[in-house]
């Protein structure tokens, strides 16, 4: 019983984990209708960004939140840049966004390598956090609950952001139709600046949440944006709702295939994305056909 | 034409006295690298180049006849049995991915090709009674075609050269041939094509099948060359090296994926020597190409050299319209 618990709440903080992540990375795709293969690469810079921010990199010791919403803001800074240098040069031609952004994730790998070095750097949990919750028997830490807590948190921001904002609308316009977009006036290709930030920015700072669970090591980029695609093929691209259930999905799947069925771990994981590509590609509450 | 095959006869010549003008072995075994990684790019730039279907999961068919082969010879196979049930077990699986994969084309079969690479790596990785996992699969012993050994870099490498070869031979047959040119039609105007009565998923299933037997190829000669397979051969950055060799050399020509194959093997084996970030090199590389030359190397090389004549000439030609008349 206890041990069916565990694996459900920490399916469900992986999943949440997984939605920051992707919810970033479903907008990009959604929007500009590349796969952004940086993504992974974002989610490691914005961790290692952040450790350094929590040692004292700036002279100041910060603490665990200040040093994740500083890192997520300058891991947007660098997507912003990557996207006015890179991305806007090749405006139209998707095949080449996607290959730029191969060839970038090859170099973050390197840089971050290059700056934090090859040994994995845990990251401790926040003091206030450092706690346990006794419940049926089972012990769980209270991080992990507050990491779910997060999860909740963003994705209603992000929710609101989309529903109730004049650029949440402007961007769901762009996912739906971005021609239709450019005729009515809408600046398509200032969007997409202001998507790739955001995405960039969430990726970094799900990084640094992250921290704790999973430690940053090199490979953590090409560990997490496998991950990542699962999700947004399965919930559907451009869909908030899609990626928050296919977090939770994947979450579930993870968890409890590698608990389970470890020789099959990363089969089970992928033949869903497989199935849903060929029977059903626009995912489970994505619009448009990729 | 003669002096086309001039070229080939000499690059040919070329080719064969590779070990006998560098001494080293090392040397030798980076060459051997470049043809059979070369057979691994010719076999994706069929798909990519001339079928307009870019895949990032042709690791996964490098990796599946590479681990057929190690795993029967474990078991206790001949050679000949290891390689003729690796290219079987490659085109099995290759008719597999093709069969899911091409329900889509563009960025959708990017992904689909990225989900079964990952399965196929995933499954090598995890599936740890089977594969062992992390630790590999090590082969003892090379094979002897005809009675010569393989076991000295000069062997293996006289033994991969006469495959490299046969392979161009096919991939330029292949490109002559009416089914090379309706594969181009398929990607340039594959609606056209249909049209005309053309039956563009058969084109592409069977252009998927002649590149996944090359991959398989140089599947089978990577795992004697090193003699050991690992699960990190089939990972989502074998197939993005491989996309890279094919984009940076030039994807739809014969030579651009050879030259791209020797340009990634160079970087990681011989220029990592000497700069110790080469991985950010070659990423650089990558981004330098696909925004400024994205046509590939070879092509951008000859438009420039094409460019530099053609300047040269209207030079010459405006010098001699401006020189007064006798």
């Amino acid at each position: 019983m206890t041990f069916w618990l565990l694996l459900t709440v920490n399916s469900v903080t992986f999943g949440g984990l997984l939605f920051l992540l992707s919810a970033g990375f479903s907008l990009i795709f959604g929007l500009m209708r590349i796969p952004n293969l940086t993504h992974g690469s974002m989610f490691m810079v914005g961790a290692y960004l952040g450790t350094s921010l929590l040692s004292g990199a700036l002279g100041i010791t910060l603490n665990f939140w200040l040093a994740a919403v500083i890192g997520a803001v300058e891991v947007a800074l660098l997507g912003a840049l990557m996207e006015r240098l890179l991305l806007r040069r090749l405006a139209g031609q998707q095949l080449a966004q996607v290959l730029v952004t191969l060839g970038v994730s090859f170099m973050a790998a390197d840089l971050c390598l290059m700056g934090w070095g090859g040994d994995p750097i845990s990251v401790a949990t926040p003091p206030a956090l450092a706690g346990f919750l006794r419940f049926g028997g089972a012990v769980f830490p209270l991080y992990r609950l507050a990491v779910i807590l997060i999860a909740a948190v963003v994705a209603l921001a992000l929710w609101l952001m989309l529903e109730r904002t004049r650029l949440g609308a402007m961007i769901r316009a762009g996912v739906d139709d971005p021609q239709m977009a450019r005729v009515v006036g809408i600046r398509v290709s200032q969007l997409f600046t202001i998507v790739f930030a955001l995405g960039a920015g969430l990726a970094g700072f799900a990084g640094m949440i992250g921290g704790p669970i999973l430690s940053v090591y090199p490979g953590l980029d090409q560990d997490m944006l496998p991950l990542a695609l699962v999700v947004v093929i399965l919930g559907g691209t451009g869909s908030l709702l899609g990626s928050f259930v296919g977090s939770i999905i994947v979450g579930f799947i993870y968890n409890f295939g590698q608990a389970l069925l470890p020789e099959l771990a990363y089969f089970i994981l992928f033949l869903p994305m497989v199935l849903v590509l060929a029977l059903r590609p626009q995912g489970l509450f994505g619009g448009q056909v990729l | 034409m003669t002096g086309r095959r001039i070229g080939v006869a000499v690059a040919i010549l070329a080719l064969i006295a590779v070990p006998f003008v560098i001494g080293e072995v090392y040397y030798v075994n980076i060459a051997s690298q470049i043809l059979l990684y070369a057979i691994f790019a010719l076999g994706l730039n069929v798909l990519v180049g001339y079928a307009g279907l870019v895949s990032l999961g042709h690791a996964g068919l490098f990796g599946v006849a590479a681990y057929v082969t190690a795993y029967l010879l474990a078991a206790g196979y001949g050679h000949l049995v290891a390689i003729l049930a690796a290219i079987a077990a490659g085109l099995v699986v290759t008719a597999g991915f093709a069969a899911l994969a091409l329900r889509a084309t563009g960025i959708s079969f990017i992904m689909i090709s990225l989900a079964l690479g990952e399965i196929i790596w995933g499954l090598a990785y995890r599936w740890i009674s089977l594969t062992n996992g992390d630790n590999g699969i090590s082969v003892a012993t090379r094979p002897a075609p005809f009675g010569l050994p393989l076991t000295s870099a000069r062997g293996f490498y006289d033994a991969t050269l006469v495959v490299f070869l046969v392979a161009v031979a096919a991939c330029a047959i292949f490109v002559r041939s009416p089914f090379g040119a309706a594969l181009c039609g398929t990607r340039d105007q594959p609606r056209r094509m249909n049209t005309l009565g053309y039956h563009v998923w058969m084109i592409r299933f069977w252009a998927f099948m002649f590149s996944g037997l090359l991959t398989s190829v140089a599947g089978i000669l990577f795992v004697y060359y090193n003699e050991f397979i690992s699960p990190q051969a089939l990972a989502l950055t074998a197939s993005a090296e491989g996309l890279l060799m094919v984009i940076s050399g030039g994807a739809g020509t014969l030579l651009g994926p050879v030259i791209g194959a020797a340009l990634v093997v160079i970087v990681k084996n011989v220029v990592s020597a000497y700069v110790t970030r080469w991985n950010f090199m070659l990423g650089a590389i990558f981004v330098a190409i696909v925004v400024f030359m994205p046509e590939g190397l070879v092509p951008g090389a000859v438009r420039l050299w094409r460019s530099a004549w053609r300047a040269l000439s209207r030079r010459e030609a405006a010098v001699i319209a401006t020189r007064p008349q006798p």
